[in-house]
Order: C-alpha cells, then structure tokens, then sequence
C-alpha cells in the first residue's frame, strides 16, 4: 500500500485488521454469497443478482482494503465505504456481520418490521452503513462530501464508493463526477461493478453506458479496467488508485450478474426478486 | 419602513459565524454574488465550495460533509435548492437527520422580473413535507440573521427562505429569535392575521387601516412554519375567533395548509387565506405582482373584512 508516509501515526499503525489472503478471500466471498441467497429466500423478498455480482469486490475491501474498525463503527479515521448501489444491501449486510459489526443470526432479520437491515441501506439504523441509499445515483455526490471533509481536516482515511453501471443513467452521478475531477480529490476511489445488466435487462439495449471507461477518462478520472471477480486484480487496482495524485480514480470492474450461481448469472429476473425455497437450495449446494 | 436585504444581512451573518466556529462549511450553485455567500467565499475560500450548476449533487455533497462533522450551510435561488433536488433533499438530508442548513434567497414571487421559472412559490410545500426538517421564513433582515444563527445552535436540517429585494424591516435592532415560537407583533381582538416573511409588514400596515375602521386585528408574525407553534394558533382562535393566514406562496401546503390543520382540530374558527392561489405568476415588477397576485396590505384588509362577518 503507498501513502503510508502521509498517514498520521495513530492511523498508520491500523491496517486491515482481517487481511485474508486470496484463497481465504474467495472462501470468505463464497460465504457472503451464501448469507445472500439465505437472506433473500428467507426474506422472500431483495436484490440477489447485484448483490453476487458485487461479491468479490465487497469482501475484498471488507477483509483486505479498508481499515476499519468493527466494535468502533464510528472511529473516526476509518477508510469509509459508501454502498451507493443501495439495493445491494445483503451483500453489505453481510460483510458487516461477517467482520463484526452485529451478529451474523442478525441477518435473517433481513427486510422484516423492527430489523436494522432495511430493504435498501440505511444509515439511521445499520451500524457501519455510511449512508442511506436506494435512490439511484447519490452516493458518488455524498463520498465527494466525505472526501473533501478529510480535506478540511487534514485526515488521511479514502473514501470508497461502489456504484453500479446501471445507476450511471442518473444525471446526478455525471455531475458528481465533474466535480470529483474538478475537486481533484485523488483521496477518493469509485468502484463501478459493471455487470452489464438492469432491472429489466440489458444495459446496452435500455441505455447504452458504453464506451463507458473512456467516458470517465473524459469527465478527468483516472481509470482502472479489472475483472471485478479476480482478487489480485481489484486488490492491485485499488493500491493503484492510491498512487494517483491530484485527480480521483474510478475502477470500472466488469462484472457477472448473479456471479457463483448458476441460473441466476446473466440473468435480469433475479435483479429484485429472491429465490424460493427450491432455488435457494441448489444456489447454496452450487456456493459450497 | 426602512428597508433591508435578508440575503445582505445573510451573507453577512454567515462570515461572523464563520469566524467563531471553523465547521462551519458553504456550498453554493453558481449564485454567490446573488445569494451573498460570496462574502464567506472571499474570507474563507478553503471552507467555500462552488458546485456549478449541480444542485442535485450539491445537496449530496453536504450530506457527506455533515456525516463528517460539518454544519453546511446551502445556498442557491429557492426555486433550484427545492424543486430541482427533492429526492436528493429527501434522502440524504430528511431521512438521516443531517445538519445541513438550506439557506434559499430569491422566494416567492418578488424576484420579479425572471417570472415563472424562477419564482418558487411552493418551497414551502415541499419542505415542510419533509420529516425532521425546520422551516423558517423570516419577516426582515434582522430576523433573517436571526434565524441563521439559531440555526447554528440547532443539530439537523433547516429550510430558510429569504427574498431578493429590500423588505420592510418589522422589527429593531436587537430583537431576540426563538425558534418555533411566533411572535405577537400587535395585540387584537376582532381578528388574527397569522402572516411570514414578507406579508407581516403587509398585515402590519393592514392592520393599521383596519383600526381606522373600527376593526381590532391581531398580527403575528409565525416565522417558524415547521415546527408550528400551534398554542399560538389556538390561543388566536380562542381570543378573536377567526383568523386569515398570509403567505407569499401557492395555497396549497404551506403556512396556510398548516395552521389550518391545527385549528381544525383544535378550535375550528372562520378562517380566509391571502396567497397566491394554484396558478403560477409572470414576469414584472415586485410591487406589480403583488399587486397582481393578490399579496396586498389591501388583500389582507379584504380578508380580515370577510372573515369577521363570518364570525
């Protein structure tokens, strides 16, 4: 990792406090998978397809990346991670269980009256969840705000933002990323799981994003194109984003929607609907 | 009446608080140099961010900046910071309770010339539809700043809409702002007219011709809409037994909606409105559309006629 230089000392002695390796990261995003399928079924009701497809990507910032502090949700130095994408909240949901922020057996909880997991993301109720989201197309705006308060105060935490490809149709997020570049806040790293897909189809046939990269480099991002289900390469792109000066850096990681189950890769009708009892069985017997 | 500008004694307010406290952070969209936080811009350029033409994104950007420990103040024309991000208003400032003030200048109709585009006549509306948020229309300048810096003192969101041009000043210097709590600005007991922002001096200076008939209205000066001060509501309705409300706004959802609420549940009384009615304005000048519109110390006058025969 760079700019360990221009971490203050309390901070630069914390890292990620669970840094798994690669063989333990894909078991461990296997696992959150596994809470996504249960959640959902159990629930009968959320997000499954963009939450497998932002799997990997979630743990490895969970286990690996941010440096975090699960019993000190509110520490204030923490990386923060902004899910901006807010109907993948199950995978979040289950990141934060898994790394210690509320029970695991909280997650069946998911979606019910009285639970702390809401359908959508939600900051008033959810320990470690920065921001309410669900609305499409907020989070880049709101990590902005995030990024220039490190500014202010001389803090050396990143920002993370996770955004989907499909919520890049709201004009709100292509003004948040004029003025990230015009900001130049190269203290803040967008992550978009690009798995091509939307509620209820494919992104290029409803509005075509592409060429999408280019389309950052021309708002004055730099930009990072990964496999978004390969560890080595989202760890490398975000230790790459760090190195950047001066401008912000955006991850355009190409995605499967529905990644780690069968039926439900590339296929839109598992965008807002949870598996049965059945599906839930076979998805879990495929995650072992 | 002297005359005053709320967005002057805003802009200057605002550079006052930002010396005392260094949280304090402003956004604007493009408007400084009319919403007058060109001033905290030009002292403290570090703290001042200009978003361009991006409302949507400025009000999530303060968001961020208040998860982190900012008081954000928000400033732009009425109309844009209100209509033009409502679901952005919605989420990441209602919902999760954040301390960002909304400082709007350009209200209602008086802006004028610029016409309907730019003339926000249901801000109000909007924003006290919105949970947790405060709504606050001064009378004049110096409630104006006032209320900007209660606001200060106050965690969570805040709505202030000021106008464009010079209003009457109703009170004198070193007059005291308590949030929520309207303000009797001349006793009365055939009527009350429950007036904010620019229509108290109007009520004032109807209530003046009303005396010279013979007609005891009572003026006060609800400045806070959200939270309503509804003791004060019942305790017009109870003493002068009918009340017109008058609002530089549409007739729907603002200050009239609200006080008509509370005093149908708690002491239903005759009661008329002095607003804008459900149509939009044109382009002229303040006092033409005043005039034009129906917010005239005249209209009130007229109201309080009507709502005393109705008694």
């Amino acid at each position: 990792m760079s700019n360990h230089s221009e971490m203050s000392p309390e901070s630069a002695s914390v890292g990620n406090k669970f840094d798994l390796s690669t063989t333990e990261l894909k078991e461990m995003a296997k696992k959150l998978r596994r809470h996504v399928i249960t959640m959902t079924a159990t629930a009968g009701s959320g997000h499954p397809g963009g939450s497998l497809s932002a799997a990997d990507i979630i743990t490895a910032l969970y286990f690996k990346v941010l440096r975090h502090s699960p019993q000190n949700a509110q520490w204030p130095d923490r990386d923060r991670f902004i899910l901006s994408k807010g109907h993948a909240a199950p995978i979040l949901y289950a990141a934060l269980a898994e790394t210690g922020y509320f029970p695991v057996a909280e997650l069946a909880t998911l979606r019910k009256l009285d639970s702390r997991l809401q359908g959508h993301a939600d900051r008033k109720f959810t320990p470690g969840v920065e921001m309410s989201a669900g609305s499409l197309g907020m989070g880049l705006s709101f990590a902005i705000g995030v990024a220039l308060a490190a500014r202010l105060d001389s803090k050396t935490y990143r920002t993370y933002v996770l955004l989907s490809d499909g919520e890049c149709e709201e004009g709100q997020t292509w003004e948040a990323a004029l003025s990230a570049a015009h900001f130049k806040l190269d203290n803040l790293t967008a992550i978009v799981d690009c798995n091509g897909m939307q509620l209820s189809g494919w992104t290029r046939d409803i509005m075509n994003l592409e060429p999408f990269t280019r389309k950052w480099q021309a708002f004055g991002w730099y930009t990072i194109d990964i496999d978004g289900h390969d560890f080595d390469q989202i760890l490398s792109g975000c230790q790459g984003a760090e190195k950047i000066k001066s401008k912000p850096t955006v991850i355009v990681a190409r995605t499967i929607k529905g990644k780690g189950v069968s039926f439900m890769e590339n296929n839109a009708a598992f965008h807002g609907k949870a598996p049965t009892r059945e599906e839930a069985e076979k998805a879990l017997k495929e995650l072992e | 009446m002297a005359e005053a500008s709320t967005r002057e004694a805003y802009g200057k307010t605002l550079v006052e608080l930002g010396r005392q406290n260094k949280d304090i952070v402003v956004l604007d969209a493009d408007l400084s140099p009319s919403t007058m936080t060109s001033v905290f811009a030009r002292e403290f350029p570090d703290r001042f961010f200009d978003c361009g033409l991006e409302e949507q994104n400025m009000v999530g950007i303060a968001a961020g900046l208040a998860a982190s420990g900012k008081i954000v103040f928000v400033s732009s024309f009425a109309i844009f910071v209100s209509c033009r991000c409502f679901d952005q208003l919605r989420l990441c400032l209602s919902q999760p309770e954040l301390n960002v003030k909304i400082v709007a200048t350009h209200g209602g109709i008086t802006v004028g010339e610029d016409g309907t585009s730019h003339q926000a006549i249901e801000d109000l509306a909007l924003y006290c539809a919105l949970p947790g948020f405060t709504v606050v229309v001064p009378a004049d300048a110096i409630e104006a700043a006032e209320a900007v810096r209660v606001a200060t003192t106050i965690y969570g969101p805040f709505y202030i809409r000021l106008s464009r041009p010079k209003t009457p000043l109703v009170y004198p210097e070193g007059y005291h702002f308590t949030l929520g709590k309207a303000v009797t600005m001349r006793q009365g007991t055939d009527a009350t007219v429950i007036a904010a922002g620019i229509m108290v001096a109007k009520a004032l200076e109807a209530s003046d011709i009303l005396a010279r008939q013979g007609i005891d209205c009572r003026v006060i000066n609800m400045h806070t809409l959200k939270p309503l001060d509804e003791a004060a509501v019942v305790k017009a309705a109870s003493e002068t037994g009918a009340i017109v409300v008058a609002e530089e706004h549409l007739a729907q959802g603002g200050l009239g909606s609200r006080v008509a609420q509370t005093a149908a549940r708690e002491k239903p009384v005759p009661m008329e409105f002095v607003n804008i009615g459900d149509r939009y304005a044109v382009s002229g000048k303040a006092e033409e559309l005043l005039q034009r519109y129906g917010l005239t110390a005249r209209d009130v006058e007229e109201a309080v006629k009507s709502v005393v025969k109705r008694k």
